[in-house]
C-alpha cells in the first residue's frame, strides 16, 4: 500500500526513529535549546558540549516527535561531532535546502563534510513532503539557537 | 418542516454523495501512478460543500448581488432580502425564538472574540470567574485569557473524565463560588467526539446565577438543537463544518443578553447616526454587525442549512451513529491502537494513537491510501496534556461518509502497523 513512501520512510529512517541515537540528556553540556513544531506537537531539546575552539564536542537530543523529527535529530547528533560551529552552520545551511530545493538551486555553504553530506542523503525524500519539511529541520533549527544561545525556537 | 416523516426515509448515502461534487475526484495522481479515490475523514476541521450550495453562491453573484442594507436600488433590496433569510433559517435551526436573536459573524472564532469582549467586557470583573472545559478548543480559550489580561477576570477548568465525558462533579464544586458569572463549554468536543449534556449544565449554571454559552461548532454539525430546549444564553456555530462556506459564523443570544451588550467593532452599518461627537447604534442583532457582512457566504450559509434540513439532522445524526459504531469496532480490533475520547454520548468523531507510530507519520501514511485524517494537536493542547499524548490522528464523520470508507481507514491504518514493524 505504501511503496512509494520508502524514499521518505528509508529503513535508516525507520531505524534512528526507533532507536535514536545520542537520545536523552547529557549530564554535562553547556549549550542547549527546545524545539518545537506547533503544527504536529514536535517537541526536542538539543544539547550541546561546545569545547572553547567552538568545536562541537558533543550532541545529544531528547524529546518526542514523528519518526522523521527523530530520525533527523539522530542523524544530525551524529553529524555534528567533531565539527566547527561554522561547519555545523554550513551543514544545517545544506539540509535545509535539500529538504526545500531542486539540486540547482543550492547555495554555497562552504567546506561540507562530503561523509556528513551522504549519510544526512537519507532525507532528501522529504523534498517531495512539502507538510514534512519542518520535522526534518527541526532539530536543525534547534541546533543553530542553541549554538546562538536562543533557549526557545519554533518552525513557525 | 416536519422532520419526523423524512427521517423514516431510509439514508440513501449513494444518492448523497452525489450531491458533493469533490467526492469523486482521486488524490496523488501522477504521470503513470493511478490516482486514489479521495476518502475525506477531516470533516470535524471542515466539511466538503454540496452542489446547493456551491450553486446558491454563484448565483447569487451571477444574478442577485449587490451590498445590502444599504441601497434603495433592486438589486440592493434583493440582495438584502436574500441575506435577511438565512437569519431566519438560522434561527429555524436552532430553533431561536426570533431572527433578532441571531448575530452573523466572519466565523465561530470571531463569536467568541465578540462574546469575550462585548458581553464579558460590560458584565466581568476583576476576580470574577468563568468555567471552562479542559476539552475546548483555542477558540473558546484565548479571547477569555485577552479578556483575563484586560480585567482581571479568572479561568477554572472543568476536568474530563477518562472516557473524555465531562466530569459533572468538579463542575458542580466549581459553580460552588458565587463569584462565577458564566460557564463557557463545548457542546460537543472536536478531539473526543464527547456531546456534553448541554441542558444539564445550564440548568447548573442558571441554578448558580451563571450565564451559559456552548460551542456549537461541532455538535450542531452532528445533531439537531435546540437552543431554547438547552436554556443556553449563547450558542455558537461555524459555518464552514455545516457544508457551509469559508468566512461565516454564528452568535446566538437571548435577547436581553444581546441587549445588554455594547458594540463589538464600529463601523458602517451598524450605527443609526453619527456625527463626530456623538453616534447611536443600531438595534440588535445589525449592533454587532459592522461593515459590508459576508453577503455571498451568508447566501451559502443559508443553502448549507437548507440542504441539511431537507435531509433532516435526525437522519443526519443516526446515519453517523452507525458509522461510529461501526468504525469504533473496527479500529478497537487493532493492536495497539487507542481511541482516546470514548464517552456514552458522542459525535463521530474518533481520535486515536497507535503505540510506536507517531500521529504525523500514520497521516502521512493513510494519505497515501487517499484516506484524509487530521493529525496533530487540533487546537486543543489542554486536552493533550490531560491525556498524556503529543498529538493524535482523528478521523471525523460527515453526512457523507460510508462504510466502505471506514473500511479503507481501517485498512490504512492496519497496513501502517505492518509499515512501521
Ligand atoms: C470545537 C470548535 N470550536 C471552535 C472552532 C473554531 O472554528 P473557526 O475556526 O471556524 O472559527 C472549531 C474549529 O476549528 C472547533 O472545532
Ligand atoms: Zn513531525
Amino acid at each position: 500500500m505504501f511503496d512509494d513512501l520508502r524514499d521518505l520512510y528509508q529503513e535508516v529512517i525507520l531505524d534512528h526513529g526507533k532507536h535514536p541515537r545520542n537520545f536523552g540528556k547529557p549530564e554535562a553540556f553547556n549549550r542547549m535549546a527546545r524545539g518545537e513544531n506547533p503544527l504536529c506537537g514536535d517537541k526536542i531539546n538539543v544539547y550541546l558540549s561546545i569545547g572553547p575552539e567552538g568545536v562541537v564536542n558533543d550532541a545529544h537530543f531528547d524529546g518526542r516527535g514523528c519518526a522523521i523529527s527523530q530520525a533527523s535529530a539522530s542523524l544530525m547528533t551524529e553529524t555534528l561531532k567533531g565539527k566547527t560551529e561554522a561547519e555545523a552552520e554550513a551543514l544545517f545551511g545544506h539540509f535545509h535546502d535539500m529538504c526545500t530545493k531542486d539540486d540547482h538551486e543550492h547555495t554555497d555553504h562552504g567546506h561540507l563534510d562530503p561523509e556528513a553530506v551522504e549519510k544526512l542523503d537519507v532525507l532528501s525524500g522529504v523534498r517531495e513532503f512539502p507538510m514534512r519539511v519542518k520535522c526534518a529541520t527541526l532539530a536543525w533549527h534547534t541546533m543553530h539557537a542553541a549554538i546562538h544561545g536562543d533557549e526557545k525556537t519554533t518552525t513557525e | 418542516m416536519d422532520t419526523r416523516i423524512l427521517t423514516n426515509a431510509p439514508y440513501d448515502v449513494e444518492k448523497v454523495r452525489q450531491d458533493f461534487p469533490i467526492l469523486t475526484r482521486l488524490v496523488h495522481e501522477k504521470p503513470g501512478r493511478p490516482g486514489k479515490p479521495l476518502v475525506y475523514l477531516d470533516n470535524a476541521a471542515s466539511a466538503q460543500k454540496p452542489r446547493a450550495v456551491i450553486d446558491a453562491m454563484a448565483n447569487f453573484m451571477a444574478h442577485d448581488y449587490s451590498n445590502v442594507h444599504r441601497g434603495v436600488h433592486y438589486l440592493s433590496q434583493v440582495a438584502t432580502n436574500l441575506y435577511e433569510a438565512t437569519r431566519v433559517k438560522t434561527a429555524t435551526f436552532l430553533n431561536a425564538p426570533s431572527p433578532d436573536t441571531i448575530v452573523f459573524t466572519r466565523s465561530a472564532t470571531e463569536a467568541f472574540n465578540l462574546v469575550a469582549s462585548s458581553w464579558g467586557g460590560a458584565h466581568l470583573k476583576a476576580g470574577d470567574e468563568i468555567i471552562l472545559s479542559v476539552m475546548e478548543h483555542h477558540a473558546n480559550i484565548v479571547p477569555w485569557q485577552l479578556l483575563r489580561s484586560r480585567t482581571g477576570i479568572v479561568i477554572k477548568v472543568a476536568p474530563v473524565l477518562d472516557d473524555g465525558t465531562l466530569d459533572l462533579e468538579a463542575l458542580a464544586r466549581l459553580l460552588e463560588s458565587p463569584k462565577v458569572k458564566l460557564v463557557s463549554i463545548t457542546h460537543g468536543s472536536n478531539v473526543l467526539g464527547t456531546v456534553t449534556p448541554a441542558a444539564e449544565i445550564a440548568r447548573m449554571a442558571h441554578a448558580a446565577g451563571a450565564k451559559v454559552l456552548f460551542d456549537g461548532s461541532q455538535a450542531a454539525v452532528h445533531m439537531p438543537v435546540d437552543v431554547q430546549a438547552i436554556d443556553a444564553d449563547f450558542y455558537i456555530m461555524t459555518g464552514h463544518k455545516l457544508y457551509g462556506p469559508t468566512g461565516f459564523g454564528v452568535l446566538y443570544g437571548k435577547a436581553e443578553l444581546l441587549e445588554s451588550m455594547p458594540p463589538y467593532q464600529g463601523g458602517g452599518d451598524m450605527i443609526q447616526t453619527v456625527t463626530f461627537e456623538e453616534t447611536t447604534f443600531r438595534e440588535v442583532p445589525h449592533r454587532f454587525e459592522a461593515g459590508t457582512p459576508p453577503i455571498v457566504e451568508g447566501i451559502g450559509f443559508g443553502a448549507a442549512i437548507d440542504y441539511v434540513t431537507a435531509l433532516s439532522m435526525g437522519a443526519i445524526h443516526a446515519h453517523e451513529q452507525r458509522l461510529l459504531a461501526y468504525a469504533t469496532e473496527k479500529l478497537q480490533a487493532i493492536d495497539g491502537l487507542r481511541i482516546i475520547g470514548t464517552s456514552p454520548t458522542k459525535a463521530a468523531i474518533l481520535s486515536f494513537t497507535i503505540e510506536g507510530v507517531h500521529p504525523h507519520d500514520i497521516g502521512t501514511l493513510v494519505d497515501r491510501a487517499g484516506v484524509a485524517v487530521r493529525v496533530g494537536r487540533h487546537c486543543a493542547e489542554p486536552l493533550m496534556d490531560r491525556f498524556g499524548v503529543g498529538a493524535t490522528a482523528r478521523a471525523s464523520f460527515a453526512l457523507y461518509n460510508t462504510e466502505a470508507e471506514a473500511d479503507a481507514l481501517v485498512d490504512a491504518v492496519r497496513a501502517v502497523r505492518e509499515f512501521f514493524n
